[in-house]
């Protein structure tokens, strides 16, 4: 039974998953895949990091693109127009954001979930505004430009297999940090605090603090993904953060799965590529986000890709 | 340097806006009360009011009033069908699975009256000309005495409504106990359905006397809602005196701080506004004291 269990292993899943993935890098010819391929790893930070909010401490954040976007602006910002070196500054854009987690969610998290659903939209649509108007130092509509790849040592990240080999291993270490923090104490509190409030405040666990330590944590993850994401486009403009990015992120974390952490993966891989090859979306694309959303929501409120295995399943026990 | 003439327009251009955020706020709290969900469609029922009344009256030729009536009706359908489908059907009753429901059905809605409709922001002619009354050293357009006076009327109306009719009792029964209202005889389902035909048509409504003033797009939902909302937070959430106080406060705080600070960031003054009063008082101005402190 000793080898089952191994499979079972969060590292040894990641082992696999990232031989999966360095096959796909290594298959690819056409750098254009590659550049999807970067961006599903992009997303997939942003939506591991949501779905710890969403499906371990049941709250719901509609401004997430906030988020990611201090994280590429403050990168964006701090090394063009300041000379900041660039790691460092990701680090103090972390730090940043987590401050400003912090300070939102401390009194929202007291009340009920629709209240943090409402704030967190809010926080989202102010911060598209000041990256709008505040013009002299965002760049405003146009974007702000010019900001150079990472690099460690002598080795740049300014392509996109390079930088493949850069966001790839950032998202197993989110992917393994994350399943690590779900097994531990902490996610044993966090599971017992979304299946009942009460019962597990009752039991000892800090409900309240736990809440607002996991908003913070994906905050944090989403503004290390919006860090990243600056670097590695060089350009960053408004339109990427807006109200969409929100609602794109939280129907990842939905169709893969509330709780469910592999779920996001698929979900974010799902949706980010989906679209890209599918020429339709382009018009369709907020109808479809919104329909997507709603029908998972009715038919499956766990989760798109649990909800199909377990009717799979369901079928295939009738069978037999 | 501001006068008092400019704060006197500004209060009455702050009222204008306001008596549509009470609106707004009004079919949040009705919502709420019947089924303890946050409708985050309500901002698309604005904007789709504007879009249907001018389908109607612009490009079917349709006389105003009858326009008028067409588009709320066409409103309350949606509502109506945003219940009877998804919300209804849903496998999962948890109201934050619930509240997510309206925000998909939200950015549907958006979707599809993007393609409808098309990106540009469109207008409605006024009601009534658009020469300018003035009104104690202030300008005040017609159309604003059309807000002024329609909002009136459905509050009075509502008033009347939630007081003295078996139908508005229910609902306030319902609002103050589910079980024990079912436990009456009372249908929670028609109450349910009721409301979501009552908010939207208020939102609907909402948006076509507000759209000669300001125009509409089909992605300004988002944050007439948001702004909606945040009046009824103001004045405390699910009670109807609250959401006209808030939405009228509210109306007046953004035209000030447009006027005064700066326009670029009158949008904000509603979130400020919104989180100022969810850290000091969750309850509002008029909201009981029983907001649920998890």
């Amino acid at each position: 039974m000793n080898h089952i269990k191994s499979i079972h292993s969060p590292a040894c899943q990641i082992g696999l998953f990232a031989i999966l993935v360095q096959g796909c890098a290594l298959l690819v010819r056409n750098s254009y895949y590659l550049f999807v391929l970067n961006i599903v790893g992009i997303n997939i930070i942003v939506v591991i990091g949501l779905n710890l909010l969403m499906g371990y401490a049941g709250q719901i954040s509609l401004g997430h693109a906030a988020f990611y976007a201090i994280g590429a602006y403050l990168s964006a910002i701090l090394t063009v127009t300041y000379g900041f070196p660039a790691w460092p500054t990701l680090f103090l854009a972390l730090i940043i954001t987590a401050g400003v987690a912090y300070v939102i969610g401390i009194p929202i998290m007291r009340l009920e979930g629709h209240y943090l659903v409402m704030a967190t939209l809010g926080f989202g649509i102010i911060l598209y505004i000041v990256l709008i108007q505040w013009d002299d130092v965002t760049g405003g509509p146009s974007g702000f430009a010019g900001i150079e790849p990472l690099h460690i040592g002598s080795l740049t990240f300014d392509s996109d297999r390079r930088f493949c080999y850069l966001i790839w291993p950032c998202v197993l270490l989110t992917l393994w940090g994350s399943l690590n923090l779900v097994r531990s104490r902490v996610g044993r509190g966090l599971m017992a605090l979304r299946s009942d409030e009460l019962v597990a405040s009752c039991t000892g666990v800090n409900t309240e603090g736990y809440k607002v330590k996991v908003f913070v944590l994906s905050a944090v993850l989403a503004s290390l993904a919006g860090s990243l994401y600056a670097h590695y486009i060089g350009f960053v403009s408004p339109g990427t953060f807006s109200f969409f990015y929100s609602i794109q992120v939280v129907t990842m974390v939905i169709v893969g799965g509330l709780g469910s952490l592999w779920g996001s993966v698929l979900g974010a891989a799902l949706l980010t590529v989906l679209p890209e090859f599918l020429g339709i979306f382009q018009t369709y694309n907020v109808l479809m986000y919104g329909l997507v959303l709603m029908v998972v929501l009715v038919f499956f409120p766990e989760g798109l890709l649990p909800g199909l295995w377990f009717a799979l399943q369901k079928t295939h026990r009738k069978h037999r | 340097m501001t006068t008092p003439a400019q704060l006197w327009q500004f209060l009455l251009s702050g009222l204008t806006t306001g008596s549509i955020y009470a609106l707004i706020a009004i079919g949040f709290s009705v919502i709420h009360n019947a089924t303890g969900i946050v409708n985050f469609a309500q901002g698309e029922f604005v904007m789709l009011g504007a879009m249907t009344m001018i389908t109607f009256s612009r490009d079917l030729g349709l006389p105003m009033p009858a326009a008028f009536a067409a588009s709320v009706l066409a409103v309350a359908a949606i509502g109506i069908g945003l219940e009877r489908g998804p919300l209804r059907n849903a496998r999962s009753r948890v109201v934050l699975i619930l509240v997510m429901i309206t925000v998909g059905a939200s950015i549907f809605i958006r979707g599809v009256s993007m393609i409808i409709w098309g990106k540009m922001p469109l207008s409605l002619p006024p009601f009534s000309g658009d020469t300018p009354i003035s009104f104690l050293s202030a300008a005040v357009m017609p159309q604003s005495l059309w807000i002024f006076g329609i909002t009136l009327c459905a509050v009075i109306i509502l008033h009347y409504f939630f007081k003295h009719t078996m139908l508005g009792k229910a609902m306030r029964a319902v609002a103050a106990n589910r079980r024990a209202a079912r436990l009456s005889g009372i249908s929670v389902d028609r109450i349910v359905f009721f409301s979501f035909a009552l908010s939207s048509a208020l939102g609907g409504m909402a948006g076509i006397i507000i759209t000669p003033i300001t125009t509409m797009s089909y992605d300004a939902g988002v944050m007439l809602g948001l702004k909606g909302f945040s009046a009824a937070v103001l004045g405390g959430y699910g009670s109807m005196a609250g959401a006209i106080i808030g939405g009228l406060t509210l109306g007046v705080l953004e035209t000030a701080g447009a006027g005064l600070l700066s326009s670029h960031y009158k949008d904000a003054i509603a979130f400020l506004v919104l989180l100022f009063v969810l850290f000091f008082r969750p309850a509002g101005f008029f909201g009981m004291t029983k907001v649920q402190r998890l």
